[in-house]
């Protein structure tokens, strides 16, 4: 519901100030090539996604996804209590919050997507699911490499030394949503 | 630092490798069958990813984005946030490579060591596109409902945000 509310305002938003600003070419441009563009870009990371949806398979048949989860469970439960009772969604989740630690954020996706469609329960999202997304919205890389990747092509002198302010904002970012989401629960229902 | 991270994707694939091989697990079919979940995963999110990457380039080429920019330039000063690094505030939630291009261009245009260049940076390492993980995760879940998880997530971002511009005036 909300998504839809959005997606209307900024389309409103979008042919006003397209007709306003002499820009409603450009506007009715822009539509069609971003509706290509999605399509390019879910086939170029389709074959990353199949790569870690496929290693995650071999973890899983192995032994380490379970083990894994099992190092996570302690962080985990209390942000997901109810995944936390489940063997496939804790596994899930934990090989979700490992690519994104790492920094492999194509490697994410495939294994969030996993882990949401085992937790989805009905048409309204639970308050696992919230947290779920709050997390994954909220960035948790320790080793940000493609933006440091960045800094040292644009003459960096050290491209790592924003690794405290990256750790310092993500903690603090990932907590308010945290905090956020606990509190926003209790309205609402 | 770079080598060692540029070993983490095959450092994880070798690893997969040992375990499966020790643990006598058929790597091959293993690998074959889990890729198609990613088939599968990579197809479920077109039909969200047009409906949002559609509505996002139509605002941005109507000039929404800018009017939207210059509305929040005063806040984002009180709150510590330089003015070039606005735009980027607004693009970060929406579009991951649409950000990283104009991170470059900020980076590029004030310095990589400058304090706009460094506040750039720390707020694309520390935020994620957040729209796009919220209709790709509610997409694939089928929900309907969102509750409270797009407000709790944007204030992470705000946050996130304001936390990154204040981290560059604390350490550097």
């Amino acid at each position: 519901m909300a998504m839809s509310w959005i997606w209307a305002v900024m389309a409103l938003a979008a042919f006003l100030f397209g007709l306003a600003n002499g820009r409603i070419g450009e506007v009715s441009a822009a539509a069609l090539e971003g509706a290509s563009s999605a399509i390019t870009l879910a086939i170029s990371l389709a074959g990353v996604m199949c790569l870690w949806t496929g290693v995650l398979e071999v973890m899983k048949r192995c032994g380490l996804a379970a083990g894994l989860s099992r190092i996570m469970r302690p962080v985990l439960t209390p942000l997901f209590p109810d995944a936390a009772r489940n063997r496939d969604e804790l596994e899930a989740i934990s090989a979700n919050v490992s690519a994104n630690l790492l920094g492999l954020g194509n490697a994410a996706t495939p294994l969030g997507i996993k882990a949401v469609k085992l937790m989805g329960r009905g048409e309204t999202a639970t308050d696992d699911l919230c947290m779920f997304v709050v997390l994954n919205t909220a960035s948790i890389q320790l080793i940000p490499a493609t933006i440091a990747g960045l800094r040292a092509g644009l003459g960096a002198s050290s491209p790592f030394d924003i690794l405290p302010g990256i750790w310092f904002a993500s903690v603090l970012s990932v907590s308010a949503g945290i905090v956020a989401a606990k509190i926003m629960r209790r309205f609402g229902k | 630092m770079n080598a060692w991270l540029s070993a983490i994707v095959p450092a994880v694939l070798v690893l997969a490798a040992v375990c499966g091989s020790l643990r006598k697990v058929d790597i091959f079919s293993a690998l074959k069958d889990g890729a198609k979940d990613g088939l599968e995963a990579a197809a479920g999110i077109m039909p969200s990813l047009v409906a949002l990457l559609t509505v996002i380039y139509m605002f941005r080429a109507s000039g929404a984005m800018d009017f939207l920019t210059d509305l929040l330039k005063p806040a984002a000063q009180w709150a510590g946030i330089p003015p070039e690094c606005v735009p980027l505030t607004l693009i970060r939630p929406l579009s991951g490579s649409g950000a990283l291009a104009l991170g470059a261009d900020i980076i590029r245009t004030y310095g990589a060591d400058s304090e706009i260049g460094r506040t750039a940076a720390i707020m694309l390492g520390s935020t994620e596109t957040t729209f796009y993980i919220i209709a790709v995760y509610f997409g694939a879940a089928n929900i309907k409902k969102t509750r409270y998880a797009i407000p709790a997530a944007l204030f992470a971002d705000i946050v996130g945000f304001c936390a990154a511009a204040a981290s560059v005036r604390l350490f550097y």
